[in-house]
C-alpha cells in the first residue's frame, strides 16, 4: 500500500517536470525570433546556422521537442552569452548563496510562525490572536521589495546599524558576525509573507483539530491541557502544515529573486533577474528549468515524509 | 409613533425576505474595515483615473535642472532623478498598476472557472486530467516562467496581463471545481435534467450562477496579488518599461537616491500597500457576507 503511494507521487513528480519542459519548449518556439535567439548574437551568421540545425529547426516539432529534451536530459543547459562557464556552472556557483538565504528563511518561518499560529488557536479572538491577525494581513499586502527599501532606509541609511547590501563586508569575509549581520534585513524581508501565510494555516489546522471528538475523550479522560496540546493537538495540527509548507517554495524562490536584488546578495534568483534583464535567453532558460526541477524534487520529498508523520496516508 | 413602529417592522420584514443580493449588500455593510476600503479604492481609482485631467504637468518631461525637488506649488509632490513632476507620475503609475490588475485577474476568472467548472461537472476523465494539469500547474515556480516568458516574448502590457493570469488561476479552479461538485447534486439540479436541458444549458444556466460569490471574493482578493505581481516585476525591470510610469518601476528608480531622496520611495510603496490592503480587506468581507453558514 505505502509502496503504491509512492510511486503514485513519483509519477506525478515526473509528470510536472515533463509539463515543465513543454511549457519552456513552447515559450522558446512561440517567442518572436524562435529558438534562434538561443544562438549568440556574436557569432557569425554559419555558426549560428550550425546552432539552427543542431537545435533541429527544420525538422517537425515532436521531433524538435525530443532533441531538446534529450539535450537538458545529457545534462547540458546551454551556454550563456554573458558568462563563458556552461549555464549549469554558472547555476552552481550561485546556488549555495540562495539556499544560505532560503533556508534560514524558511527555518525561521516555521520556528516563528507554528507557535503563534498553535497559541492563537488555543486562545481565538484573545489580544494576540487579534494582533497577529492585522499584522499578517499587512504582511500579505506589502510588497516585498519595497519592505526591503523601507528597511534598507531605516537600519542602513538613518541607523547605520546594518550594511544596505552584500554578503560580507571587504575584509571580514571569514567573519561570523559580519556575516550574520549581512543576513538579517534579507531573512527578514524574505520570511514576512511566508510567516503570515504558515501562522493562518497552523491557526485553522489546530482549530479544526480542537473541534474533534478525540480531543474532547482526551480532555475527559483527565489529561492536561499541556500534555494534550503537545500530544494530541500538535501532531494532528502540523500534517496540513508540511503541505503548506512544501507549497511556499515556489514563492520562495520568486521572493528570493527579488529580496536578492534589493540586497546585492550574489544567488540565483539575481543572476536569474539579471540574465532578463541583459536578454541572455539561454541562460534564464536554463535556471527556470533548473528551479522547476529543485522544486519539484523538494516537493517529492514532502511527500515522502507525509506517510511518516501520518501513518493513515499509505493505508488509503 | 405607531406609524413608526409600523414602518419599521415593515422595512424589517423586508429586508428578512429581500433579495440574496441586497442580504449581502446589508452584511458587507457591517464590516466597517471593508467599507472604508471600499471608499479607500473609490478614491484611488478617482486620482488614477481622472487625476491626470487636473495635473497641467506632462509626465515624461525631464527637467535636468530640477531634479529631486522638494514640495512646490508647481510639483505638489517634488521630482524624482529626472526632474519629472512625482504627483502626476503616481496618478499615471496607477492607471497602469489597477488595469493590469483587473485585467489579470479577469483573464484568470475565465480560465479557473473554465477549468474548474469543466471538471467538477463531468468528473472522470475529464476531471481527473484537469485537476492533475492544475496541481502541475501549482508546482512550477511561476515566478521564473514569468520571467522566463517576459523576456522572450517582450513586456509589453498585453504580456504582463497574460502572464500573470495564466500564472493565477489554479487556486480558484479547486474551489470552483470543488462548489460544482456540491451544487450537481442539488434537487434542482436533477430536475432541470428530468425536463431533459441539455448539459451544456445545466452547467451555464443553474450551476454556474451559483459560483458567482466565490469568483467575486477571489477575483477582489487577486486583484491584490496581482498588483503585487506587476509591481514585482516593474521593480525588477521586467514589467512596465519606462519611461510609461508604474508604481513598481518608480521605486527601482528611487532605489538609487535613498540617502538624498528617501520620499520618492515612500509614496508608489505606500500606494501599492493602501491599494493592496483594500482589495485584501473588501475580498474578506466579502467572504463573510456571502458565506452562508454565516448567516
Amino acid at each position: 500500500m505505502i509502496f503504491a503511494y509512492l510511486i503514485k507521487r513519483f509519477v506525478y513528480a515526473l509528470i510536472v517536470l515533463f509539463m515543465v519542459s513543454v511549457v519552456t519548449f513552447s515559450i522558446i518556439r512561440l517567442a518572436p525570433g524562435g529558438p534562434s535567439l538561443l544562438a549568440d548574437p556574436k557569432l557569425s551568421k554559419p555558426e549560428i546556422a550550425q546552432i539552427e540545425r543542431e537545435l533541429g529547426i527544420d525538422k517537425p516539432i515532436p521531433v524538435q521537442f525530443v532533441l531538446w529534451l534529450t539535450q537538458i536530459l545529457r545534462g547540458d543547459l546551454g551556454k550563456s552569452f554573458l558568462y563563458q562557464t556552461g549555464n549549469l556552472e554558472t547555476i552552481m556557483t550561485r546556488l549555495p548563496n540562495t539556499l544560505i538565504l532560503a533556508g534560514v528563511s524558511l527555518l525561521i518561518s516555521i520556528l516563528i510562525a507554528v507557535p503563534l499560529g498553535l497559541y492563537s488557536a488555543i486562545r481565538p479572538y484573545g489580544a494576540l490572536d487579534q494582533s497577529l491577525g492585522v499584522l499578517s494581513l499587512i504582511s500579505i499586502s506589502i510588497p516585498v521589495f519595497w519592505l526591503g527599501l523601507l528597511l534598507i532606509i531605516l537600519f542602513a541609511v538613518t541607523l547605520r546599524i546594518l550594511p544596505a547590501g552584500g554578503m560580507a563586508s571587504p575584509g571580514l569575509e571569514n567573519s561570523l558576525v559580519d556575516r550574520v549581520q549581512h543576513l538579517i534585513l534579507p531573512v527578514f524581508v524574505l520570511s514576512t509573507a511566508g510567516i503570515a501565510e504558515i501562522m493562518r494555516y497552523t491557526r485553522s489546522s489546530a482549530r479544526n483539530v480542537l473541534r474533534q471528538d478525540f480531543v474532547r475523550t482526551a480532555r475527559a479522560k483527565g489529561l492536561s491541557e499541556g500534555t494534550l496540546q503537545r500530544r494530541h493537538v500538535l501532531r494532528n495540527a502540523l500534517i496540513p502544515v508540511v503541505t503548506i509548507i512544501g507549497l511556499q517554495l515556489p514563492r520562495l524562490v520568486g521572493g528570493a529573486a527579488v529580496t536578492e536584488t534589493i540586497f546585492s546578495w550574489p544567488g540565483m534568483g539575481r543572476l536569474g533577474v539579471e540574465a532578463a534583464l541583459s536578454r541572455d535567453y539561454p541562460l534564464i532558460m536554463a535556471i527556470t528549468l533548473f528551479v522547476a526541477v529543485a522544486v519539484v524534487a523538494f516537493n517529492l520529498i514532502v511527500d515522502l515524509i507525509y506517510p511518516l508523520l501520518d501513518p493513515r496516508i499509505g493505508l488509503e | 409613533m405607531d406609524s413608526d413602529f409600523g414602518s419599521s417592522n415593515v422595512m424589517l420584514e423586508r429586508a428578512r425576505s429581500g433579495s440574496y443580493a441586497s442580504r449581502v449588500v446589508r452584511r458587507f455593510g457591517k464590516h466597517r474595515l471593508a467599507v472604508v476600503s471600499l471608499v479607500v479604492l473609490v478614491v484611488l481609482y478617482a486620482f488614477a483615473f481622472l487625476g491626470p485631467f487636473f495635473s497641467r504637468s506632462d509626465s515624461e518631461a525631464v527637467d535636468l535642472g530640477n531634479q529631486l525637488a522638494g514640495i512646490s506649488w508647481a510639483h505638489p509632490l517634488g521630482t524624482d532623478e529626472s526632474g519629472r513632476d512625482v504627483m502626476i507620475r503616481l496618478m499615471l503609475g496607477g492607471r497602469v498598476s489597477l488595469a493590469v490588475g483587473t485585467f489579470a485577474v479577469l483573464f484568470s476568472l475565465v480560465v479557473g472557472v473554465s477549468v474548474g467548472g469543466l471538471a467538477g461537472f463531468f468528473l472522470g476523465w475529464v476531471d481527473t486530467l484537469l485537476m492533475r494539469f492544475t496541481d502541475g500547474v501549482l508546482a512550477i515556480p511561476a515566478f521564473f516562467v514569468v520571467l522566463c516568458a517576459l523576456t522572450f516574448f517582450g513586456s509589453s502590457l498585453m504580456n504582463i496581463i497574460l502572464v500573470i493570469g495564466l500564472t493565477s488561476w489554479m487556486g480558484l479552479a479547486r474551489l470552483v471545481r470543488g462548489e460544482i461538485l456540491s451544487v450537481r447534486q442539488e434537487v434542482y439540479v436533477e430536475a432541470v435534467r428530468a425536463l431533459g436541458a441539455q448539459n451544456s444549458s445545466i452547467l451555464l444556466r443553474h450551476v454556474l450562477p451559483q459560483v458567482i460569490p466565490t469568483m467575486i471574493v477571489n477575483g477582489t482578493l487577486g486583484v491584490a496579488n496581482a498588483i503585487l505581481a506587476e509591481s514585482a516585476l516593474s521593480f525588477l525591470g521586467v514589467g512596465v518599461q519606462p519611461p510609461a510610469a508604474s508604481w513598481g518601476n518608480m521605486l527601482s528608480g528611487a532605489q538609487n537616491y535613498l540617502y538624498n531622496a528617501p520620499w520618492l520611495a515612500i509614496y508608489p510603496g505606500m500606494l501599492i500597500l493602501l491599494t493592496v490592503l483594500a482589495f485584501n480587506l473588501i475580498g474578506d468581507g466579502l467572504r463573510d457576507a456571502t458565506d452562508p453558514t454565516l448567516q
